[in-house]
């Protein structure tokens, strides 16, 4: 089950790469969350009860309700085109994606450790390196955050690797989650939006040598 | 003792954020600096105490919390001249202490730290209050400089994140005290080397944020260029100290597993590249400020320098990283005095300061020969020692090439400096020149003093802290 959800996650990577519009976006992250809160209550059982909780309600009321409903709220507010705006055509995009996930998949192999799950390895480094694609090829300073949170639901995957062991660690991971994407966009809807009117990355070249 | 400091500076911190009377911000800044120091004192006499499980004072936290302490009072000195010279409003200079405060205490407790999650937790927390100290002008540019630092940061963060949870994978018992450095120390032998690999990859990659280095230097530029020169001033030294605590306490455990000269490598091309990078920038920068940060890069890389080397280096290290600090500190210091004289801090349009500043003028002079390690300062000893690392370790390759990248640096340096010291302003209007007063000055002097004290003649006790902090690499 766990890895059925893992391969639906990183397909849900490759539609990330040739979605057009923002909102699609979105609807991916709230999507991504959803698949987590599975992962994550199937891999965690065992683990104490409160943190469970804590755990599944993060994933489920953060990364799945509150983050995308922010994120629509932040882009109406600041009348953001709907549009992602690509420096690359999609086809390109799809096809670098395709290329990360093989060579993570490839690199995979070379790991001798029975006790860590390979899966996982793969679906993070994947979901990491997309995001960190994402946010080097699009023009918008709000699909930088996109990619960002991308970034973070790889680092989820991996926490859960060593999760029933270490469960310290997956709280870290949420703390930065919440630390991370509540103060980036915070800093987004107070000042970006209002300072600068049109949000883009062209913005940001005033600093420079 | 943490446990009282810690609550204790964070209710200072945010009495200082509400509270809108000047006379007792200042009397809380001033409570705080002694809390700062009652702590450092009462640290320095328990030394190698485990606290709260988490926190561990060695040799290395005290050398740098010393520094810290040290740094911190002329810190809030000039921050102080600076928030009344500019007629700051209440609400913007409140925010500024609490931030200053926030950032002094998470950067102690980072030092502390012996829990590798427990350093990750503080250093994210010193991201959120220098954003602060970055954003204080209000405006367009310094807000693109707070977006650009807290991106940059947030992604360093996670990066070390990464690695934390790769160096988790590469336990064999994964218990819960497994990832104190104490313990990683006593199993290094035993770590899984496919992840740790990774993990130290990552780490350091994370970590260049606030170490300025080569790949992710650039936010840093930003933010020392963009905050009030009191502020960089930190940034340009406690701040840099803390990431690498971070990188030489993971690095020690890593010196002792057999990945050690594989290490070794990955830090000598980050540390060439930042050298380079350094010098290519120095020589084009038109701003002072953005040049000094990348004076910063440069010191850093040489310091990463010492550590790759090995042997003599690790000393020449640790003492280069603690004369930085004053050097660095003193010019950002310096440097608020130039802006208030000639409003701008663009290489054109200043010049002549003998003239209007005679003593801020000698401080500058002076912090350009300690700046660029020439003797009597102190940093000319510990270079020294580096470059005599690099000879004995056989990187002569590498040792030319820094050297012809340090000519290089310190020819754009004087060029910058001697144009602001000498050559006639263009277009500057000196009829209502604001008189610095010379007193501003005097505690620039005093750093000045203290590292040649420390790099000619350094104390037994600062010897043996040194020599305490490398004890556990191999020789």
């Amino acid at each position: 089950m766990i890895n059925v959800l893992l391969i639906i996650f990183t397909i849900s990577l490759l539609y990330l790469s040739i979605a057009d519009r923002l909102l699609t976006y979105i609807k991916i992250l709230a999507f991504q969350g959803i698949i987590l809160f599975g992962v994550a209550f199937i891999e965690l059982i065992q683990i104490n009860p409160v943190n469970l909780a804590l755990v599944l309600l993060e994933t489920i009321v953060f990364k799945t309700i509150f983050v995308p409903l922010f994120l629509n709220y932040i882009i109406k507010r600041n009348k953001i085109t709907r549009d992602s705006e690509p420096f690359l055509p999609n086809f390109i995009s799809l096809i670098v994606i395709t290329l990360i996930i093989i060579i993570t998949f490839l690199l995979s192999n070379s790991i001798v450790d029975s006790s860590i799950s390979k899966i996982y390895f793969i679906v993070s480094l994947s979901a990491i390196f997309s995001g960190l694609y994402i946010i080097a090829t699009r023009k918008k300073i709000i699909t930088h955050v996109l990619g960002y949170l991308v970034i973070e639901n790889g680092v989820f995957i991996l926490s859960l690797a060593v999760g029933t062991e270490m469960p310290l660690l997956v709280d870290l991971g949420i703390l930065l989650d919440i630390f991370a994407s509540v103060f980036l966009l915070g800093i987004f809807v107070n000042k970006i939006g209002d300072v600068l009117k049109d949000v883009d990355v062209d913005q940001l070249k005033k600093l420079k040598d | 003792m943490i446990g009282i400091y810690l609550p204790g500076a964070f209710i200072i911190g945010g009495l200082l954020l509400v509270n809108r009377n000047k006379m007792l911000s200042n009397l809380l800044v001033l409570a705080f600096l002694v809390l700062q120091w009652i702590f450092t004192v009462y640290e320095y006499r328990h030394i190698n105490i485990t606290e709260f499980n988490y926190f561990k004072l060695d040799a290395l936290a005290l050398l740098l919390l010393i520094t810290l302490s040290i740094i911190a009072i002329p810190a809030m000195y000039h921050s102080h001249i600076y928030l009344t010279t500019k007629k700051d409003t209440p609400r913007n200079s409140a925010i500024y202490y609490a931030a200053t405060v926030i950032l002094l205490t998470t950067l102690s407790a980072a030092y502390l730290s012996n829990h590798i999650a427990v350093t990750w937790i503080f250093i994210e927390m010193t991201t959120l209050s220098a954003s602060a100290l970055i954003y204080h002008r209000r405006n367009n540019r310094s807000l693109e400089g707070t977006w650009k630092y807290v991106f940059v940061c947030a992604i360093s963060i996670t990066f070390v994140f990464i690695g934390i949870l790769f160096l988790s994978f590469s336990l064999q018992h994964r218990g819960g005290g497994g990832l104190t450095f104490d313990a990683l120390l006593t199993n290094a032998a035993t770590i899984n080397i496919f992840w740790s690999r990774l993990a130290f990859i990552f780490i350091f990659t994370g970590l260049t944020a606030k170490l300025s280095l080569v790949p992710m230097y650039t936010a840093g530029i930003d933010a020392k260029d963009k905050a009030p020169s009191p502020a960089g001033a930190l940034f340009a030294s406690v701040l840099m100290n803390v990431g690498f605590v971070g990188f030489f306490r993971i690095y020690i455990v890593f010196a002792n597993t057999s990945l050690h000269s594989w290490t070794n490598h990955v830090i000598l091309i980050a540390a060439l590249l930042s050298i380079f990078v350094a010098t290519v920038y120095m020589v084009k920068v038109k701003n002072i400020k953005r040049m000094l940060a990348y004076s910063s890069i440069e010191h850093m890389g040489l310091i990463m320098l010492g550590i790759a080397a090995g042997g003599i280096g690790y000393y020449a290290a640790i003492l280069h990283l603690i004369l930085h600090s004053f050097i660095k500190s003193s010019i950002f210091f310096q440097v608020g005095q130039v802006y208030r004289v000639y409003k701008s801090k663009s290489i054109y349009d200043v010049g002549n300061y003998f003239k209007y500043n005679l003593t801020g003028a000698i401080v500058m002079l002076l912090c350009f020969i300690w700046v660029t390690a020439m003797p009597p300062s102190g940093l000319f000893i510990s270079e020294l020692m580096i470059f005599r690392a690099l000879f004995q370790s056989h990187y002569i390759i590498v040792m030319v090439l820094v050297m012809f990248f340090l000519t290089m640096i310190i020819w754009a340096f004087g060029k910058n400096i001697f144009k602001l010291l000498f050559a006639p302003p263009v277009g500057f209007d000196d009829s209502n020149v604001v008189k610095i007063n010379p007193v501003e000055s005097i505690s620039q002097f005093i750093f000045l003093g203290l590292i040649v004290y420390l790099g000619i003649n350094p104390p037994v006790e600062f010897v043996t802290l040194i020599q305490e902090t490398i004890k556990n690499l191999p020789k």
